[in-house]
């Protein structure tokens, strides 16, 4: 990407796609003179709106206000906790009833590098646009489930039931450690069957394989490269997507 | 409350013009924050309009419009205490949104118009009623026209595409006939100086 930067205004607006968005937000939580930017620029596009101002119906106000007798306001953003080194990757085991696994044949990792070409599909992946990931990520019936790590780092599953497929976006995860690899997992009924490999790098964004329609959650776990016919339980992350 | 206003109600005598000062957005924000209900009403009569009016023209269809606002207005009563004065005026914090809303809208509805042809043929462009918003000729409207005759007429078309279009800045690229990549500096451009004309976000 040449001058991300120069995507202010697009950001400002809404106009920039999924993941040009989750690129540049990266970006805006290093960058305070693009905050700033993007903070006036906003100033500027809101005045549009004085132009042409319509009064909605009376109704809509008596829905909104009866809605919000329901509602809970969300506390205040307080301290953020403070974020440790990203040392060793994963976390608080999951366990979760993960059983047992099925057949592992054809794994296909599906990756998309777009930003610097740096990470070559291994033989046998398929590499998809971001045209895939970008359809889960907008479907109407897409939901998420973002889960936290102790380090810090992030991941995000999108999954749409209706496309059967899901992406999983993860956000400044740990080196998985020389000769290791993250293995991406679908469960259903309590079972792990693998779903690709997270590329190399803190970020990235994954289409997995396999149909995620009816699959209960994902999991992540620490295999040696080339991956694993099991999952290794004592590094499983499971995200849940009953907690969509 | 049957009647539709259009005047910037949030005064408590709903007078238009003169009298009254505006309301301070931000105190009624704090308010909604600790769960002040009647201040919330204040300040979606403060707002509607140019919320509506923000969406009506990115969403176009008049109901689904409405769905769109009253979700965004509940995601403003939700995150309240999350508007931060420190990054811009409560009304920005609030419009942005709102159109973030309507933008997400009009997008999911396209990659469905694209998967399934059969998709209620674009939802119908229902003619919506425009007698309210009638020749509402304020004093804003026509500092806003002004600034905007100062962006150079692609900075305008970019930008009105982008922003009430809903439009990626690829898409209006396309659209303009403009080379991939130069029309988000369009719009970057065009936002400057509107910002620099009218002298806010400084």
């Amino acid at each position: 990407m040449n001058d991300v930067h120069a995507l202010s205004g697009a950001y400002a607006v809404d106009a920039l796609d999924d993941i040009e968005r989750m690129h540049f937000e990266r970006h805006l939580a290093e960058c305070a003179e693009c905050r700033h930017e993007v903070d006036s620029l906003r100033e500027a596009s809101g005045i549009l709106t004085e132009a042409a101002p319509v009064a909605p119906p009376a109704a809509l106000r008596e829905r909104l206000l009866a809605d919000i007798a329901t509602v809970r306001p969300l506390p205040p953003l307080v301290q953020e906790v403070p974020r440790r080194s990203r040392r060793f990757p994963l976390l608080v085991a999951a366990a979760a009833a993960v059983v047992a696994m099925v057949g592992v044949g054809g794994v296909v990792a599906v990756t998309q590098p777009w930003e610097d070409g740096s990470s070559v599909p291994e033989a046998g992946e398929v590499v998809v646009t971001p045209k895939a990931v970008t359809e889960v990520l907008q479907a109407p019936d897409a939901e998420s489930v973002t889960r936290t790590f102790e380090d810090g780092a992030k991941a995000t599953v999108t999954r749409s039931v209706s496309l059967g497929q899901a992406v999983i976006i993860t956000e400044g995860m740990a080196d998985p450690g020389e000769g290791l690899v993250y293995e991406l997992w679908l469960q259903r009924d309590g079972r792990m069957k693998a779903a690709g490999f997270m590329p190399k790098g803190p970020d990235n964004v994954v289409l997995l394989s396999g149909d995620a329609a009816t699959a209960e959650a994902v999991g992540i776990t620490v295999e040696p490269e080339g991956g694993s016919n099991t999952p290794n339980f004592e590094s499983a992350v499971v995200i849940d997507f009953a907690k969509a | 409350m049957t009647e539709p206003r259009l005047t910037v109600a949030g005064d408590p005598q709903g007078s238009p013009a003169g009298g009254a000062a505006p309301p301070d957005l931000a105190e009624l924000l704090r308010s909604s924050a600790r769960g002040d209900q009647q201040a919330f009403a204040q300040l979606y009569d403060a707002v509607a309009s140019r919320a509506y009016g923000l969406v009506l023209r990115v969403v176009r269809d008049p109901s689904q419009s409405e769905e769109v606002l009253q979700e965004a207005m509940l995601d403003v009563w939700r995150q309240a205490a999350r508007f931060d004065s420190d990054r811009g005026s409560p009304l920005s914090w609030l419009l942005t949104i709102v159109h973030r809303k309507a933008v997400d809208r009009v997008r999911s509805a396209q990659a469905s118009t694209r998967r399934d042809t059969t998709y209620h043929q674009h939802n119908q462009p229902v003619e919506h009623d425009s007698t309210a918003e009638a020749a509402h000729a304020s004093m804003e409207a026509r500092r806003v026209r002004e600034a905007l005759k100062t962006l150079t007429q692609v900075q305008r078309e970019a930008l009105e595409l982008a922003y009430f279009g809903g439009y990626t800045h690829t898409e209006v690229a396309t659209m303009l006939d403009l080379p991939v990549g130069t029309a988000k500096t369009r719009i970057r451009d065009g936002l400057i100086r509107l910002r620099d004309t009218m002298g806010v976000g400084q």
